[in-house]
């Protein structure tokens, strides 16, 4: 099971590599980690997507509490978010298919950023379902390079951040 | 005032109270060191390998010194720290390291003596710094401190490149109150968990307390000994937490786990409710973990949130520190007798006293256990102890019997080998007027030997007793029960140590019958420099009971049956 976890850090020298090194060896598997400035001036902002069950989310989270430079931790598993990743997808294009391309590229609303006489790059952002599936109705035409930055999430609604209670009750 | 960052550092270091540090210069510390010289309230302690720097600061700390400092150069001499920094990390020991750095603008390019001690101390410290502007100083040293002695204690490294150390700046102590948004050492369990822990404590019928080593670092030893008392619930202890209940008194059952005794591990496995205070459920302790108490109801009391649901899952979690918990919680909980589940525990011990070594006649051999059993006596159990990692450890821990904190010191959750002297050097410090003993085997005190110079040159008192036994104990016995006694590299050869004491200016004496540790021991303690026994105990010796790494708690290997009984007055109480 996915889980999705912020972490709000400290945005010092070594942070990332604090995070990064609790993750190793404490042997949870990190599915994507990405790391931004929030807006708050010296915060740093985690999306932490871990493939595990809750037991270990738990362990995670006192974890990550551990560490000094983690200010706040929210789990967002158990809230309605909004969760984007973003891919930038070189595809093979020669004229006869460029159309083709172009047109799921329409129906996924993404967007071609880069053409030449036989490539498009198509960046896309959306939930990684969504982008997984362009990724498959893609690949038969032959995808040359990928990247994505990972997930970062946000709970709805209009309040801050839900905490993960660092009180005394360890449930 | 100008003050260069060396002299800031000291500066600093003296308002945290350090009285004295642990250390070893070089070509990056020397700044520091030039700056010491200037501050002569605070007293250096050569030591002769880093190491033992790490370990006397950790040892320091363990004997209730405050927080250990030691100082050590960049490079070799930061890597030298490792062992004993991950030895005080293992087991929360308060204290601080500080390393010299090459100059910041040569980092990153394999300078000489560089080596990024930041990085390969992360995974082994609460904290850890990197410093690199004189401004900083001030500032890290009291945040380190803080974080080293506060919440669950352990230790923290600055790392202090040369360039600071020698730059000069206008400065006055900064005292302002710290910032640390991320560190919140100061949670209290909630209300309605609390109630729930009374509740339980009130139904259960069989309750007993683990008390582990946190007991004694929240200083909660009065309130736990008001609410086992009041509850009449019995205790038993981990290597660690010994000391923070007395062994004398009746409610304390002793030592848990893997060489615990039987009937201690057999009334967890019994238990109705487990009262878990300062410990953390080590592999050591549970053995199997799917058999592991059952039927009891598991309270964790505990500062740190990730050791709650880590190896045991538990009931409820008290987070918080455990003396003002406790505190909270002693009205709360109603005076019990449980005189039937204390009746059921002294019958489980059964025939342990007559199989028990010290009931076993003279029969010529000199055994560990007898040369501890007599050290104990001989002491009156107000010795401070430190023992190293082993067999001798084990039964340090099973037949030294302390009555009071802070007296029985000694590496768990690392169990490093070599310990024992440099960490004795640094409780001695801590505490002058405690009678120190260290107790270690043929092979952990060869790792640290060195030291002993060390000892000559502060002209300390220390008395080690050396269970030479010409193995690896603890190994060789494993081999012997796990591995068809083939002793692999675990016959061992050892220095003279009568002449290897002597060598290095201190006493050596040489005890090869049991009728010979009394004299020795008076000797020692009379003897007014430090002096080393060469106990040459039996060789092929084990130690029980033993629960095989990973076996299920109540299936232990007991005591082989005496062939030979004498009449003790436990033996009324024998079963069988």
């Amino acid at each position: 099971m996915q889980h999705t976890l912020v972490a709000l850090v400290e945005d010092k020298p070594g942070v990332l590599n604090r995070v990064a090194s609790l993750f190793r060896r404490r042997a949870f598997n990190i599915e994507s980690l990405t790391v931004g400035h929030t807006e708050q001036k010296g915060i740093s902002r985690m999306t932490i997507v871990i493939d595990s069950n809750q037991t270990n989310a738990e362990r995670v989270i006192a974890n990550l509490y551990k560490q000094v430079n983690v200010i706040q931790v929210a789990d967002l598993q158990e809230v309605p978010v909004v969760s984007r990743d973003l891919a930038l997808i070189k595809v093979t294009a020669p004229p006869d298919c460029r159309s083709d391309i172009m047109q799921l590229v329409e129906v996924y609303r993404a967007r071609i950023v880069d053409v030449t006489n036989d490539s498009l790059i198509v960046e896309t952002t959306g939930d990684e379902d969504k982008i997984n599936s362009l990724v498959e109705v893609l690949r038969p035409f032959g995808i040359r390079e990928m990247v994505r930055t990972g997930v970062v999430a946000m709970a709805r609604g209009g309040t801050p951040l839900p905490s993960v209670t660092e009180g005394g009750s360890g449930k | 005032m100008k003050r260069t960052g060396a002299q800031i550092l000291w500066e600093c270091l003296v308002r945290e109270n350090v009285k004295t540090v642990f250390g070893y210069p070089g070509g990056q510390n020397l700044p520091i060191y030039d700056a010491m010289l200037d501050f002569p309230m605070i007293h250096h302690v050569l030591v002769r390998h880093e190491q033992g720097a790490a370990h006397a600061a950790d040892g320091f700390a363990r004997a209730g010194g405050g927080v250990g400092v030691a100082v050590a150069t960049s490079g070799p001499g930061a890597t030298n720290l490792v062992t004993g920094i991950a030895t005080a990390f293992m087991d929360s020991s308060p204290t601080v390291f500080i390393t010299g750095q090459v100059p910041a603008r040569l980092i990153g390019y394999d300078a000489f003596q560089e080596t990024d001690i930041t990085g390969i101390t992360l995974p082994i410290t609460k904290h850890n710094y990197l410093v690199t502007d004189v401004h900083e100083i001030n500032k890290t040293v009291r945040e380190a401190f803080y974080i080293a002695d506060s919440g669950r204690r352990g230790p923290v490294l600055i790392d202090l490149t040369k360039d600071a150390q020698q730059a000069t700046i206008d400065w006055e102590y900064d005292a302002s109150p710290i910032k640390l948004p991320g560190y919140r050492p100061d949670l209290r369990p909630l209300r309605k968990d609390m109630e729930q822990a009374a509740e339980m404590i009130q139904k259960a019928k069989r309750p007993l307390i683990l008390v582990g080593r946190g007991v004694m670092m929240s200083g909660a030893m009065d309130e736990l000994r008001q609410f086992a008392e009041k509850t009449r619930t019995p205790i038993a202890v981990t290597l660690l937490g010994i000391g923070a209940f007395p062994a004398s008194h009746p409610l304390n059952l002793g030592m848990m786990g893997m060489h615990g005794e039987a009937w201690v591990n057999q009334a967890i496995q019994q238990a109705d409710l487990l009262l878990a205070m300062g410990m953390r459920f080590d592999d050591r302790v549970t053995g199997n973990l799917k058999s592991y108490a059952t039927e009891a109801k598991k309270i964790h009391f505990e500062i740190d949130r990730s050791e709650v649901n880590k190896n045991v899952r538990v009931d409820l979690a008290l987070i918080g520190d455990l003396k003002e918990t406790l505190g909270q919680l002693l009205p709360h909980v109603a005076p019990a007798d449980h005189n039937d589940w204390l009746e059921h525990i002294d019958e489980m011990r059964g025939d342990s006293a007559v199989r028990d070594i010290q009931n076993l006649p003279d029969s010529g051999h000199l055994y560990a256990a007898h040369v501890i059993n007599d050290l104990w006596r001989f002491t009156q159990g107000e010795a401070l102890v430190v023992s190293d990692v082993g067999q001798h450890q084990m039964w340090t821990a099973q037949y030294y019997k302390h009555d009071k904190p802070f007296t029985a010191i000694t590496s768990g959750g690392l169990g490093t080998m070599g310990f024992a002297l440099p960490a004795a050097i640094g409780a001695k410090f801590a505490r002058p007027e405690a009678e120190v003993w260290v107790v270690a085997g043929d092979g952990g005190i060869q790792m640290t030997a060195a030291e002993m110079t060390t000892v000559a040159q502060e002209g300390i008192k220390l008395n080690i007793a050396i269970i030479n036994n010409g193995f690896l104990g603890m190994v060789r016995q494993w081999q012997e029960f796990f591995y068809d006694r083939r002793y692999a590299a675990t016959p061992m050869k050892s220095p003279d140590f009568v002449k290897l004491a002597e060598a290095h200016g201190l006493t050596g004496l040489r005890v090869t019958q049991r009728s010979e540790v009394e004299a020795a021991v008076r000797q020692a303690q009379q003897t007014e420099g430090s002096v080393v026994i060469d106990f040459r105990v039996e060789q092929e010796d084990a130690v029980y009971p033993m629960v095989p790494a990973g076996a299920d708690l109540h299936n232990m290997i007991r005591r082989p049956k005496p062939s030979v009984l004498v009449e003790t007055a436990d033996d009324d109480k024998a079963t069988w």
